[in-house]
């Protein structure tokens, strides 16, 4: 222990399964939980859609809630919610130091602008000028602004006043992988006390599903937890709404404030496999040597996709050593992109902190853990590339 | 000996390649002659029809092979050729760089041709749908890895052998900045002995020129377009979309000294600071702007009074200029009216996510090479705004040290100090 440690001190949830961390907890505690689920809407896909959310708790002013789409809003109100966690919310003092880094994709494009651009060009050659015609009457505009990456970090330092630094990293899950490796890293090192890091992802939306589809990565037909999807229709993937912020704090600092720690973020590992020359395997096998797992049983938090070939490959080397028994709780959530892995490291957090594991999440491919975790594996495989891993210790 | 750790014991971080491309061609030399000789690389627009559009002309990249191919395309070859450019001059093995690879570039989406073209390629279904059902049946990566975030950077560290997971990110229009702090962050801690920082920005699109127009950013004065881009000008109506890369390696002084490279400049502080206003508009008091260059200045070790020249954000938008106006005469005080400060954009537009990086490299020559760049179309000062602007002709002069500020949408405000020495 070192008092430069790296700390969660706050966090911040958002799923199917609810908001909050203790609702997340009393949730993923229950054996045989059912996901909350939507098949019809975007069929043949099924999601995790998003829970009903009073904007108003963590973004007081309707001309900001008006001025986002539901990604920002519900990235702001994660945030919000991590902040309030850790006891830095309305505290000038605290916010106006803080940094951030956000894990983001892009916003909601106008499916009704995009859809009637599309009917029209089935009866027209010149599609560049309707394109013009169409968007500079009919876009609305301040849409853009809903839809830039870095206006997710713009929206929280304007609503809940976070102003250090802002930076927004892009990237899928190695975007959140990254967020949550650089801050750790910066506060080690001593050039930051205490950073806002997370991401959020709103898979309700044709685009966010296109991001997938374009190269047939969502799984469809009846759902099926995350690692029983290998050979059926579709790639695998099914997508939820959702985010996940923390707030990582240096030990002293946090302990300075006398606040609660969860856990410490021990290692954190990234890396980038060429997987078309089959490094796959080999890269998740020296990410789990990096991170220097502890002896002895260990819970490993998975941000497993469902991807066919991703799936697979991490499922066989945690697989391969007996003492790591694996949560996949993309089966309760979906997968969340950008924000998968603040959301792994969330969980681990709230496992060491609560002294207890999570029951499997699919007992037919989840063995059981018994033990108290006191150190805890989360992981991300990125669907289609780069890869994270971290360790979250118990916070003493 | 030279000392290799700065006033923080923390190891000085040496430039030792510069790349770059924009309107005004291709590399360093062709672009240092022409924004020396005063020239800009504003033009019409031809890579799309302009019918109904109110901004008609643009700082487009349209010399490439790529220049029409979509923005994701056009990105990763100015990345690339910019890259090229820095990683030969380091002396480096061009598939072995060996560090990190921090990427600044547009947040990417589906481009409206591939967009008609998936959808008239089925009659089923309307709308999202019927693209989700193209969607399931194409064959091939390409058009997929024009809409992840992270593509462009994975297959730049495929050709340059970066090292690690590269870190795509967007601060808008700091993101060039926001990659080089990036890079010297992870030298000063120790991280790697160097680090590939790139901005790079094709994403000069119909649609994202709509996008600005309806925003009320961009200038309308198309019809003598070379003359549009007026930073400080009292006439000055909106910036100029346009495109273009600079990519610089970044090294531990140390480890450049080690292998005998040259050192071509010192990147010797970043600062920065959020503003919380408004999405588009900074704090009328200037405060975020004014701490983020005093961020640099302390985390550069220098005072006031050792800067010799601005490279301004300057873009031209009445507000941009009126503000950054005031950040610097409040940090800066009287001298203000006598230090140097131009715009590169006067000559290139604003080249967005990539203009930090290409501001960057136009720094470090206007250090090496003595000259500084002017600020052209500055015929109509802005009575309220009193700089010492280089107005429309270069100046030869010794400089030693540079500020280059970055601010852009979302509260986004960088700011970088690099010397010409190591001291």
């Amino acid at each position: 222990m070192s008092r430069h440690d790296v700390v969660i001190s706050g966090i911040g949830l958002v799923s199917s399964l609810g908001e909050g961390p203790d609702a997340h907890w009393r949730k993923l505690v229950q054996p045989g939980l059912e996901p909350v689920l939507e098949a019809t809407r975007f069929s043949p896909y099924t999601v995790h859609p998003l829970p009903e959310i009073d904007w108003n708790l963590q973004i007081a002013k309707r001309g900001d809630q008006r001025q986002m789409e539901t990604w920002q809003r519900l990235g702001t109100y994660a945030a919000g919610m991590a902040l309030d966690d850790a006891g830095i919310k309305g505290n000038d003092e605290l916010c106006t130091t803080m940094d951030m880094v956000v894990a983001a994709g892009g916003g909601e494009r106008d499916e009704a602008v995009d859809a009637d651009i599309l009917a029209s060009s089935e009866s027209r050659n010149d599609r560049d000028v309707l394109l013009n015609e169409k968007l500079t009457t009919e876009l609305r505009p301040t849409l853009f602004l809903a839809q830039l990456s870095n206006l997710l970090a713009g929206n929280i330092s304007i609503v809940h006043k976070v102003t250090g630094s802002s930076r927004t990293f892009m990237g899928e899950e190695g975007a959140g992988v990254a967020a949550v490796e650089t801050a750790a890293a910066r506060i080690r090192s001593g050039q930051s006390t205490h950073i806002l890091v997370g991401g959020a992802f709103q898979t309700e939306h044709s685009d966010m599903l296109l991001g997938y589809e374009l190269a047939g990565y969502l799984h469809r037909g009846p759902w099926r937890p995350v690692w029983q999807r290998q050979g059926l229709d579709g790639g695998g993937v099914v997508t939820g709404s959702g985010g996940a912020f923390l707030v990582l704090e240096q030990r002293e600092h946090a302990i300075s404030r006398g606040r609660k720690i969860y856990a410490e973020l021990g290692p954190v590992v990234s890396g980038r496999a060429i997987r078309r020359q089959g490094e796959l395997d080999a890269e998740i096998a020296a990410l789990l040597s990096q991170a220097a797992l502890p002896n002895g049983e260990l819970l490993a938090i998975s941000g497993a996709s469902g991807a066919h070939a991703a799936t697979a490959a991490e499922k066989s080397a945690l697989d391969a050593n007996p003492a790591i028994a694996a949560r996949g709780f993309s089966t309760l959530t979906g997968h969340m992109k950008e924000a998968q892995f603040p959301f792994a490291v969330a969980l681990a957090a709230l496992a060491v902190e609560r002294k207890a594991a999570y029951p499997a999440f699919d007992p037919a491919s989840e063995k059981p853990f018994n033990g108290i975790p006191t150190t805890v594996l989360a992981t991300a495989i990125g669907y289609h590339q780069f890869e994270g891993m971290a360790l979250v210790n118990a916070a003493d | 000996m030279a000392n290799l750790n700065d006033h923080m014991g923390r190891p000085i971080v040496a430039v030792t390649g510069i790349g770059v491309v924009t309107s005004l061609g291709v590399g360093k030399a062709d672009n240092w002659a022409a924004l020396t000789a005063g020239t800009s690389g504003i033009h019409p627009i031809t890579r799309f029809p302009v019918d109904h559009l109110n901004t008609r002309i643009s700082g487009t990249v349209d010399f490439l092979p790529s220049s029409s191919k979509g923005a994701s395309l056009l990105t990763y070859d100015l990345a690339e050729i910019a890259a090229q450019e820095a990683v030969a001059e380091a002396g480096l093995d061009w598939g072995d760089f060996g560090g990190p690879l921090f990427l600044a570039s547009p947040p990417v989406e589906l481009d409206w041709s591939e967009r008609f073209s998936l959808y008239n390629s089925d009659k089923h279904d309307v709308g999202a749908e019927r693209l989700l059902r193209v969607a399931r049946g194409l064959k091939g990566l390409d058009v997929f890895e024009t809409t992840q975030f992270g593509s462009i950077a994975d297959r730049l560290a495929d050709r340059f052998g970066t090292r690690g997971l590269p870190i795509t990110l967007s601060t808008a229009c700091a993101s060039g900045a926001t990659s080089i702090q990036l890079g010297v962050e992870a030298i000063r801690r120790g991280e790697c002995d160097r680090a590939l920082s790139i901005g790079a920005d094709g994403s000069a699109t119909a649609e994202a020129l709509i996008r600005f127009s309806l925003l009320s950013a961009l200038s309308t004065h198309n019809d003598i377009p070379e003359k549009a881009s007026k930073p400080f000008s009292r006439d000055r109506d909106g910036f100029v979309l346009a495109e273009g890369s600079g990519a610089l390696v970044l090294e531990s002084l140390e480890a450049a000294l080690a292998r005998g490279a040259t050192v071509l400049g010192i990147l010797r502080g970043c600062g920065e600071k959020a503003d919380d206003f408004h999405r588009t508009r900074s704090k009328p008091d200037g405060s975020p702007a004014i701490a983020a260059v005093r961020a640099a200045l302390t985390d550069a070790g220098l005072g006031e009074d050792e800067i010799d020249y601005v490279n301004a954000h300057g873009t031209s938008t009445p507000e941009n200029d009126k503000m950054e106006h005031l950040s610097l005469s409040t940090v800066f005080g009287e001298r203000i009216g006598s230090m140097p400060i131009s715009s590169n954009k006067s000559m290139i537009g604003h080249t967005l996510s990539a203009a930090g990086a290409v501001e960057a490299a136009f720094s470090l020559m206007t250090m090496r090479e003595s000259v500084i760049p002017p600020t052209i179309n500055y015929d109509n000062p802005d009575p309220a705004i009193v700089l010492d602007v280089v107005p429309n002709q270069k100046r030869n002069a010794e400089v030693g040290t540079v500020l280059s500020n970055s601010f852009g949408f979302g509260g986004q405000n960088t700011c970088l100090v690099m010397a010409r020495e190591p001291v």
